[in-house]
């Protein structure tokens, strides 16, 4: 069946922020949607609450809203746009559910929108627990013994019948959210009453527990007609018991006979053909792993992270495929965009070994629980591609940035071998580390099997490894050793310092194509990857093109991680097509299977490798091009410039000696002082001793720093000497040898800028202010822009010292800078000559495509020649608040309290013609329920108590009932309010913080303490259960104080208004 | 180390990789017509396909081996073929059921291996050029000469060398259906599904007589896959060509599908590179539906010199060249491709129902 003629005017639902369980492979799938759709000439209207996703861009849709991804705010847009259709299954779970609820309602069909993807009952009969079962049951295929049940007593009798260890599974929760295994009554009890709890429908799964089999997905894509094929299989190499986006995974299952794998198969298509979905789909099975016995666990049916994996594993777009099939087409009426002779109607078959790895945030949460489970911690995750499991292996870790280049840990060589061990059995993001530590010194691959229950193929690998490097460290580095080596994925750097030997000739990397065939149609796709061998696909493409353009290179941003997320791969896909237009080919390199950076059509060509020095200079060597650009593709890109530097790479745009310049602590300081621009005192120390006396020859309060990280990570703000003498501790301890920073720190308004530069003159788009003062990481702020209280005289003077700066720096391209404004004087606090995560919102807010200004200027290009003036740009008709959004609830015993380090995940944009009308939509986005009653729960540090009372006073005056802590209380009183006492933790058993947090009583909390971070501690603990409860817990007093005007406020969900992007600008 | 070998192409490619399986004499060499498979999983299962015999094969999935070696997946009693290529295989097999590595049954059956070279290469080679001869020796020097075998190489009697070497039956002799099997290369799939419905199943050899199997009454016959070209066989073209003109209901599959087609007057022609996997998507046409299907042949039907009265009932959805036919007038049908109801090939293990039920119809005109 052709395009369905009904339809003209879809709406599109995105996933909203990013959160752990919900990357970036969202804004991939939805923009191939959109792309799909505008393809077949239908209308397309999109509403996502997230602005750095490119599926937000003018471009992509017709009408776009970034608005917040409630259920009030759709059926608005609906009753606005009247869409004649809905797409349900591109917007992962956000985008289902509130289909879901839009379909159930009837809201859907008495407004004659027809929805597109899934019908109601097959995401019924996938997502509801008891349903799912009936159906799985009703076709012969085997569920794990479970029971779906509303109350704990029943959860307890049930997990008493199966026996422990049992698994908890929340209904409609995102990845897991709330689940876990228990191994007792105990733990059933905690883990249970939770679980309840987190699901909206207060239901959860209880279910015996099958650790240790083998996890085994199959995407599978089914069309109208009941045509159905596999995309790609993939094998957990972590068995059942780990979250799939916590495992590494390899594509496609190896360790399953064919009659496993065709067993599998099979069960996978009936499922999908039982469920009757149209699209995309996610099956996961547990297989036994010594009998041909397995289980369904889990079916999506819709796009999803593992689908987003096997479309850049096979090169099959899903995405694509499956919007196509939602508007009517069949898969055989679909042609295989990749060979384009061939149709979308057959399996991939690929011939080398994909490895993901996740990346976790426990670099950032130094005290977060690092065990894996049931739940998803990981942020985002690597993709690598080889022709050996061992080659994309070692290439996925050494691209997950965490500095490693090989599977040896230093930090693990200081162990003993008890130690090494007994760690095998702790399942966390080290565990494959340990393992192959643990192999090092002898520990059996059996051994390992039975402890882990990881399969003995994947371990035999590792062993090989092991084995290789022992080899290599003994024998003579010849050039077939080297050879050997180099196939099995190791660095130059890693041989020389394994074998302690010279490299003998340099090998230089070969590329393969992507072609979801296996070589068997010629293909047209320019999608790679490097291995070590004959014949070098890329070379022949480039020839065979013949094309004279000059080629430039584009580094990419790599996995999503705290700090680096979506934003940068919004700008460097911007960057490759600004370059396409000023008539370059164009390469990109990226190692992050969620992005749309790494679909193979977005430049003319993919290089899917990780962003190290010699991988980026293989690909150098092949490509051969005019310059390369770093300066979109954040830290990972960043980190490569001195190297390519010295490797005597064109570095289009800003140099590398101006980057070193902002980073170089010394050099900007001289930087400054000669364009006499202050910036707060500070001092390198090395010492206790001397941080002692830095910090009393500043004043407290001051903020430390190692100086060899950016970006926040490890940063405090000291008080007094006990938090010196307990940061110079750590940091003492870990043996750094670089310095320590302390700088004076100022308690004052910190203000943003974003600019383009073309070395000579300056566009400033937008200034933007924060609402909470300095010492709250500027990703965990909220911003407002334009900036709303800044005097003329201070903004001017933030104009010329941006320019200032930005010339000094011989900034070319995007230049973002951090300031403090503190008894009305400007003090700079960073300067970064790169992209920055406001770039995307900044773009479309104030409808200055950033990116494609400053790549022009990268090209030579002169601003006042480009159509936006200099200087700062026109004031918006509109105020925009972006508001973080943080992952706490996936994090166990992260503090949430808010500080110099970066704790937010993802973000979203409230727009409104005033400042409170943009931070209502802002605050619902981000998930307030806006509850204007209840109680609030205050409980402050004492260097806060002098403000408390007049945020105190809002609330009050709102008619909340006060709840306070001794001290807190105390000043609340003495305002003349009424508070209710509540007594510390350890004062009253009976009654206490803690059991009112838990009494349901409370609707916000706010709570700050000197220190944080410790899981032990009694604030941290409150927070904690805040967030278990899903209390708004605000630690910054000007959050709070933002909060209480918003709820002060006229707005409601009825009565803002809906802003569609693409008008705003006109 | 192991051994260095190369293999030497018609067109004077030359491929170097090393050893495994059975070793090669230092003045020995092995030939064969050289073809891939781009099938992930199932490397058991193209080792014992007899369709097979004779060719040098080429796995283009780069890991081979991984879950060993398991005798009851096996798809005929040994293993037919030339040479076997792969890129990497697995020594640590990893499998409930496994029973060693693919390396100890080479040697055992004597079957020459070669690893470590660029297989992507060498499939696209093939895939260029269209298939071709290959010759492995282990001495560099000889690579002229390997040219010059390459060249020269004919295979024949592939048929001969895979058919059974005895008649026999298997299932239940009271069954309603007695089919007879003629196994031109059989894959034993093929007689597992008639008897898992039930049936009697006469296997006999390649070059038994038309007379003689009809004389014994079959319910059914089928005409099974094997190696080679229904050219080289003229001799069981002429027996095919009786059978399907005595009105016992026919089910021709892969080299049995171009028999039948070719006896009944069908045009055949050589595909550039054949189709080897397990992911050809096949249309249904008398219902439109796709169905994803396990292949392995390199000739086809010229969809224009149809035998005459003969229907065009699958197409291949990639090239469109013919995969399944029906015949006016005559009880048959025939696949090129490999049906099935195990092994994946969810659906179209109807065929097999069909086939049943063409007996079904011609038991009840019989009475």
């Amino acid at each position: 069946m052709p395009l369905n003629k009904d339809l003209k005017k879809v709406m599109v639902i995105g996933s909203g922020p990013i959160v752990i369980g919900q990357a970036a492979e969202f804004d991939y799938a939805g923009t191939q949607a959109c792309r799909a759709l505008q393809e077949e000439g239908l209308e397309v209207v999109l509403i996502n609450s997230n602005p750095a996703t490119i599926m937000t861009d003018e471009a992509m849709a017709d009408h776009i809203y970034i608005e917040p991804l409630t259920l009030e705010t759709v059926k608005r847009i609906i009753e606005k746009e009247k869409p004649d259709s809905i797409l349900s299954t591109l917007g992962g779970q956000t985008g289902l559910t509130l289909s879901m609820q839009l379909a159930k309602e009837g809201f859907l069909e008495s407004h004659g929108v027809r929805l597109l993807g899934a019908r109601p009952d097959t995401i019924d009969k996938a997502e509801d627990r008891q349903i799912f079962k009936d159906t799985m049951l009703s076709i012969g295929e085997p569920c794990i013994p479970s029971k779906v049940v509303n109350d704990l007593e029943s959860a307890l009798e049930f997990a008493d019948e199966i026996g422990y260890p049992v698994i908890i599974r929340p209904a409609f929760t995102l990845g897991g959210t709330g689940g876990g295994i228990a191994s007792d009554v105990e733990e059933m009890k905690e883990i249970a009453s939770n679980g309840l709890r987190m699901s909206p429908i207060t239901q959860i799964l209880v279910e015996k527990c099958i650790s240790g089999w083998k996890e085994i997905e199959f995407e599978v894509i089914r069309d109208a007609k009941g045509n159905s094929i596999t995309v790609c299989s993939m094998e957990n190499v972590d068995p059942v018991g780990v979250h799939t986006g916590d495992s590494i995974v390899l594509a496609p299952a190896v360790t399953l006979a064919n009659k496993e794998y065709q067993m599998l198969r099979t069960a996978a298509i009936n499922i999908v053909q039982s469920l009757g979905v149209e699209g995309g789909c996610n099956v996961q099975f547990a297989l036994h792993p010594e009998s041909m016995e397995y289980a369904v666990i889990e079916v999506n049916p819709r796009v999803s992270r593992s689908s987003a994996l096997a479309s850049k594993a096979t090169g099959y777009p899903i995405a694509k495929v499956a919007t196509k099939i939602a508007i009517g087409y069949t898969l055989d009426e679909i042609k295989n965009a990749v060979t384009g002779t061939t149709y979308a109607c057959f399996e991939p078959t690929i011939d080398y070994a994909v490895v993901k790895l996740p990346k976790w945030p426990f670099d950032k949460f130094v005290y977060a629980k690092r065990t894996l489970g049931t739940q998803m911690k990981a942020t985002g995750e690597v993709m690598a591609i080889g022709t050996s499991f061992e080659q994309a292996l070692m290439k996925a870790v050494r691209g997950a940035e965490i500095s490693l280049d090989t599977l040896n840990m230093p930090r693990l060589k200081e162990l003993s071998d008890e130690e090494v061990f007994s760690r095998v059995s702790e399942c966390n993001d080290e565990r494959l580390f340990v393992i192959f530590e643990a192999l090092k010194r002898g520990m059996s691959v059996e051994k390992i099997h039975e402890i882990t229950m990881i399969d003995e193929w994947f371990l035999n690998k590792l062993l090989h490894l092991v084995r290789f490097e022992e080899e290599l460290a003994k024998t003579e580095l010849t050039q077939e050793l080297y050879h050997e080596a180099k196939v099995l994925g190791y660095p130059d750097k890693a041989i020389e310092r394994i074998s302690g030997q010279k490299i003998p000739r340099h090998e230089r990397a070969v590329f393969k194509m992507v072609d979801t065939c296996a070589a068997e149609f010629a293909a047209q796709t320019p999608y790679f990857y490097s291995t070590y061998d004959e014949e070098n696909e890329a070379e022949e493409f480039i020839a065979a093109k013949q094309d004279t353009k000059p080629t430039i290179i584009v580094f990419g941003s790599g996995p999503i991680r705290i700090g680096q997320g979506i934003e940068f791969d919004y700008a460097s896909v911007h960057c490759v097509w600004s370059l396409k237009k000023a008539g370059y080919q164009v390469a990109i390199v990226n190692n992050n299977p969620e992005t749309v950076s790494t679909d193979f059509d977005t430049a003319d060509r993919l290089y899917f490798e990780p962003l190290t020095p010699e991988d980026v200079m293989n690909i150098i060597e092949v490509e051969k091009p005019y310059g390369v650009v770093v300066a979109f593709g954040g830290q990972t890109a960043i980190k490569l410039t001195k190297f390519l530097d010295q490797a005597g790479v064109r570095i289009l745009g800003t140099q590398a000696d101006s980057i070193d310049m902002a980073e170089d602590r010394e050099r900007f300081d001289e930087l400054l002082e000669e364009l006499k621009i202050k910036r707060p005192q500070g001092h390198t120390v090395f010492t206790l001793e001397e941080a002692l006396g830095a910090a009393h020859d500043l004043g407290y309060p001051v903020l430390m720093r190692p100086s060899y990280v950016l970006g926040g990570q490890n940063m405090i703000i000291a008080h007094s000497d006990d938090d010196i003498r307990e940061y110079m501790d750590i940091i003492l301890s870990h043996n750094i040898e670089n310095p320590v920073l302390i700088d004076k720190y100022f308690m004052g308004i910190e203000i943003e800028v974003d600019a383009i530069c073309d070395g000579e003159d300056i566009l400033i788009p937008g200034i933007m202010e924060h609402i909470e003062r300095a010492g709250v990481h500027s990703g965990d702020s909220i911003a407002v822009y334009p900036a709303w209280n800044l005097s003329e005289s201070l903004s001017q003077k933030i104009i010329n010292h941006s320019k200032k700066l930005a010339v000094a720096l011989k900034t070319k391209g995007l230049v973002n800078i951090q300031y403090v404004i503190f008894d009305n004087e400007v003090y700079v606090i960073e300067v970064n000559p790169r992209s920055s995560r406001t770039i995307p919102y900044i773009s479309k807010v104030a409808g200055v495509p950033m990116v494609d200004l400053a790549t022009r200027c990268m090209l030579g290009e002169k601003l006042k020649d480009m159509g936006y003036g200099t200087g700062l740009y026109r004031r918006p008709q509109y105020m925009c608040v972006k508001v973080p959004v943080f992952s706490f609830e996936k994090l166990i015993d992260v503090d949430v309290q808010l500080g110099p380090e970066m704790k937010s995940t993802g973000e979203v944009l409230g727009i409104g013609r005033t400042l409170d009308e943009a931070l209502y939509k802002g605050l619902v986005a981000a998930g307030y329920k806006m509850k204007k009653d209840g109680g609030i729960f205050i409980t402050v540090r004492d260097r806060d108590k002098n403000e408390i009372a007049e945020i105190g006073e809002k609330y009050a005056k709102m008619g909340f009932k006060l709840y306070a802590t001794a001290g807190t209380a105390e000043i609340l009183r003495d305002a003349g309010m009424t508070v209710i006492e509540v007594p510390k933790i350890h004062e009253n058993p009976e009654y206490n913080s803690m059991t009112l947090v838990e009494s349901g009583d409370i609707n916000y909390i706010i709570s700050s303490s000197a220190k944080g971070r410790l899981p032990q501690k009694d604030s941290v603990k409150i927070r904690r259960k805040a967030v278990e409860h899903s209390i708004p817990c605000l630690t910054s007093l000007d959050t709070a104080n933002a909060l209480a005007d918003s709820l002060m406020s006229k707005y409601s969900q009825d009565n803002t208004e809906l802003v569609e992007l693409n008008d705003m600008k006109h | 180390m192991d051994k260095e070998m190369y293999l030497v192409l018609e067109n004077g490619e030359v491929f170097k990789g090393k050893s495994f399986g059975a070793e090669i004499d230092t003045k020995d060499a092995t030939m064969g017509e050289v073809v891939f498979t781009t099938g992930m999983a199932g490397y058991l299962e193209t080792l014992t396909d007899p369709s097979y015999c004779g060719q040098i094969v080429v796995q283009t999935f780069p890991l081979i081996g991984n879950y060993g070696l398991i005798p009851s997946d096996f798809e005929s009693r040994k293993c037919y073929l030339k040479a076997y290529i792969v890129r990497e295989w697995c020594q640590e097999p990893s499998n409930f059921r496994s029973e060693g590595a693919i390396d100890t049954f080479l040697k055992e059956q004597g079957i020459v291996g070669l690893y470590g070279l660029d297989t992507r290469r060498l499939t696209r080679t093939l895939r260029e050029n269209g298939t071709m001869n290959g010759c492995i020796v282990s001495e560099e020097k000889r690579i002229p000469e390997a040219l010059e075998a390459a060249k020269g190489c004919h295979p024949q009697g592939l048929v001969q060398e895979a058919t059974c070497p005895r008649n026999y039956a298997e299932g239940p002799e009271d069954s309603k259906y007695h089919v007879t099997l003629v196994d031109l290369g059989m894959t034993d799939c093929f007689k597992r599904y008639l008897l898992e419905r039930g049936a009697r199943v006469h296997v006999v050899g390649a070059y038994t007589k038309a007379e003689e199997i009809l004389k014994d009454h079959p319910d059914g016959i089928l005409l099974s896959n094997g190696p080679g070209s229904p050219e080289a066989e003229p001799e069981i073209l002429a027996e095919v060509k009786k059978l399907a003109e005595s009105g016992v209901p026919i089910f021709g599959i892969d080299l049995g599908h171009l028999m039948l087609a070719g006896a009944l007057g069908g045009k055949l022609t050589k595909l550039k590179h054949g189709h080897r996997g397990a992911n050809q998507p096949v249309r249904y046409l008398p219902t439109g539906r796709v169905y994803i299907s396990s292949q392995n042949h390199g000739y086809a039907v010229d969809m224009d010199g149809l035998p005459q009265g003969a229907k065009a009932t699958f197409v291949n959805l990639n090239d469109g060249t013919c995969e399944g036919l029906s015949y006016e007038g005559i009880p048959a049908l025939s696949v090129q491709f490999r049906p099935g109801n195990d092994e994946g090939m969810v659906d179209t293990g109807f065929l097999f129902d069909q086939f049943m039920q063409m007996m079904e119809v011609d038991a009840n005109a019989a009475e």
